[in-house]
């Protein structure tokens, strides 16, 4: 009986082809969009852990102040080089400290300049931001020392001021500091947020702090974690020591936060879900849109088949007969509507993730769930039809003109 | 089944009643009628007259406000919807005045359409509706829809769809009204071989005493009543 619902189902869907699919336009489009906008916030999600995991899923991020967030100044002390020794020194699990200073600078080489940044650092940057250098060398342990006027560029100010140039021995200046690059930076491309992340100048930190800062603040202390060491203990046992270090009594807050990467990724990943989330939401108005459509269609196929319906409760169609006629119809409609909706979702999503450079990221289970929901948008928008349908007297639905 | 002596069907004073208070209806008052097995039965009379109302309680399509219908011994008035349904499904077969076959549906389908209802595989409801094609002498045609049809042709499929599932009882609402004379004779010729071959137990309604010939019995309705007179005239 089933089956011959859906057979005669498919036979109404077919006679009125074009009515069909513009009735089911509305589930096209609600799955599609769907489909499309999850795919997609899929793929970004995907792209931003990938970007983060080249950071270094194990890397730790100590800053002053408290928690990042609008409206917080912070008037915390600053960190100095000793607390990065004393991390280095006192916990355990960690492989590498590396303690850094950024600030806003016009690189100038000739008669080109550059507005970029300079971060004061120690070789322990290389290592924890896992970041090769394309040529030349690292600092020399005497340059760290003497807080000489050397410099690594990035990819970017590379490409800015010397072109096609080698840079290596030339002679750049900073401000009033006028330094030889030693050293070209891989390029890593743009960060999560959107920011160039090749477009910076690295100097000693000594020569950082002396010669652009004046003055001895560390701002950022970023470290690795080692292998199989767990990153909540040594976060626990950094807090602890920092706490120590400056001296804050047992019910102040802290005046410094250490992040982990897992945090970072979540706080992106976080913002590409309310997206999706909400694009999702507007897609589901359209199934509903759709839906209503739906509803639409099939009481005007009811009173048009009002004769028919008549014959069949007179041959002895039971009214759950007719019913269950009238639901599968709806319901085969509405599957079709997904069907074209998933058709349609594949070839946009493939198209839209190449034109937004993000991964196309198959994801089985919304296109399995857009289905099974555009299949429930029948059944819910076809029972007021098919019960209308299923309650007519066969005698009136007999003399029906 | 019982012996012939005791009637297929009994009417037991049947009245029906539409509406309610001022505005009420008498359509049937009353009605006492016996129909054997077998018997070939028109029923005839003006518009009004209360024979559609009769028609449509014996077709069990409609229940009697008043007195009792029974069907081979059973009391319809007390069958739900579902269960008159089941009654028609098993043994009644219905031929209307509009046919009222399915559009852009074959011949062969049409006819199949009660077998669907009764469960009957595939197989074989084309099997029996190619028979019942057959004896309404539409051999051959079996893939032309409604449209592709003649009138006439139109009403044997329906007849071929009404016999298709070998019902007790054959009720025709003015099978001829649609049609010609020569054409109209054809069919009732249909239905007279039909009555005596497969013994299949006929009610017709009709308003052409021509047509109401080739009944074996013929009863008249006014005003919601059986008319004696009328039946001993005609007869």
């Amino acid at each position: 009986m089933l089956w011959n619902a859906v057979l005669l189902a498919l036979r109404a869907v077919r006679r009125n082809a074009l009515r069909s699919l513009l009735t089911v336009l509305g589930i096209v489009i609600g799955v599609a969009a769907v489909i499309i906008v999850v795919t997609l916030g899929g793929g970004a999600t995907l792209q931003v852990t990938q970007q983060i995991e080249t950071l270094g899923t194990n890397m730790l991020i100590l800053r002053s102040g408290q928690r990042l967030g609008p409206g917080m100044s912070s008037t915390a002390p600053q960190f100095t080089q000793d607390d990065a020794a004393a991390i280095g020194r006192d916990i355990g699990g960690v492989a590498a400290v590396a303690p850094s200073s950024t600030q806003a600078v016009t690189a100038i080489f000739n008669n080109k300049n550059w507005s970029t940044a300079a971060t004061g650092i120690d070789n322990a940057y290389f290592t924890v931001r896992n970041w090769p250098l394309a040529s030349g060398r690292q600092f020399t342990p005497s340059e760290l020392r003497a807080g000489k006027a050397v410099c690594v560029v990035g990819a970017t100010v590379a490409r800015e001021l010397f072109g096609n140039g080698d840079p290596l021995g030339a002679m750049l200046r900073l401000e009033k500091l006028a330094c030889e690059v030693i050293g070209v930076l891989g390029a890593k491309g743009q960060s999560t947020m959107g920011t160039d992340q090749d477009d910076l100048v690295l100097v000693p930190l000594h020569t950082f702090q002396r010669r652009i800062a004046g003055n001895l603040d560390v701002k950022v202390i970023q470290l690795s974690v080692a292998e199989g060491a767990s990153t909540e203990k040594v976060t626990r046992e950094i807090e602890r020591l920092m706490r120590e270090r400056r001296h804050l009594s047992g019910n102040e807050e802290n005046n410094f936060n250490v992040m982990d990467m897992k945090e970072i990724t979540s706080m992106l990943t976080g913002t590409t879900q309310v997206m999706t989330a909400l694009l999702g939401a507007v897609g589901a108005v359209s199934l509903l849109v759709g839906g209503i459509g739906i509803m639409n269609i099939m009481l005007v196929s009811v009173t048009e088949r009002t004769r028919e319906i008549g014959v069949r409760l007179a041959i002895g169609a039971l009214a759950r007969d007719v019913l269950l006629q009238f639901l599968v119809e709806a319901v085969v409609l509405s599957s079709l509507g997904g069907v074209l909706g998933i058709v349609v979702a594949l070839g946009g999503s493939i198209a839209l993730s190449r034109m937004m450079h993000i991964p196309f990221v198959f994801n089985g289970g919304i296109i399995v769930v857009a289905f099974l929901f555009s299949a429930a948008v029948g059944v819910v928008f076809g029972f007021v039809p098919a019960r209308k349908a299923a309650r007519l007297n066969p005698i009136e639905a007999l003399r029906y003109e | 089944m019982n012996a012939a002596s005791t009637p297929l069907i009994e009417f037991r004073q049947v009245g029906k009643v539409y509406g309610h208070g001022q505005g009420a209806v008498q359509a049937l008052d009353g009605i006492d009628l016996g129909i054997a097995r077998g018997e070939f039965m028109a029923v005839m009379g003006p518009s009004g007259s209360g024979k559609s109302t009769a028609m449509n309680i014996l077709g069990c399509l409609d229940v009697p406000t008043s007195g009792s219908y029974l069907f081979d011994g059973h009391a319809i008035e007390a069958f739900d919807q579902d269960q008159r349904a089941l009654l028609r499904r098993h043994y009644l077969g219905f031929v209307f005045q509009g046919f009222n076959l399915l559009n852009r549906t074959s011949a062969l389908e049409n006819v199949e359409l009660p077998l669907v209802y009764r469960h009957v595989r595939r197989a074989e409801r084309r099997a029996r509706a190619r028979d019942a094609l057959a004896v309404v002498g539409l051999a051959g045609w079996e893939t032309h829809t409604p449209a592709e049809l003649s009138g006439g042709q139109q009403q044997r499929v329906a007849i071929a769809r009404a016999i298709v599932t070998q019902p007790a009882v054959l009720l025709a609402d003015e099978p001829t009204g649609n049609l010609d004379s020569a054409r109209s004779h054809g069919i009732m010729e249909l239905l007279v071989n039909l009555n005596r071959e497969q013994g299949i137990t006929i009610l017709m309604v009709t308003h052409e005493p021509g047509m109401a010939g080739y009944a074996s019995r013929v009863i008249h309705f006014r005003d919601g009543r059986l008319d004696a007179a009328a039946a001993r005239s005609a007869a």
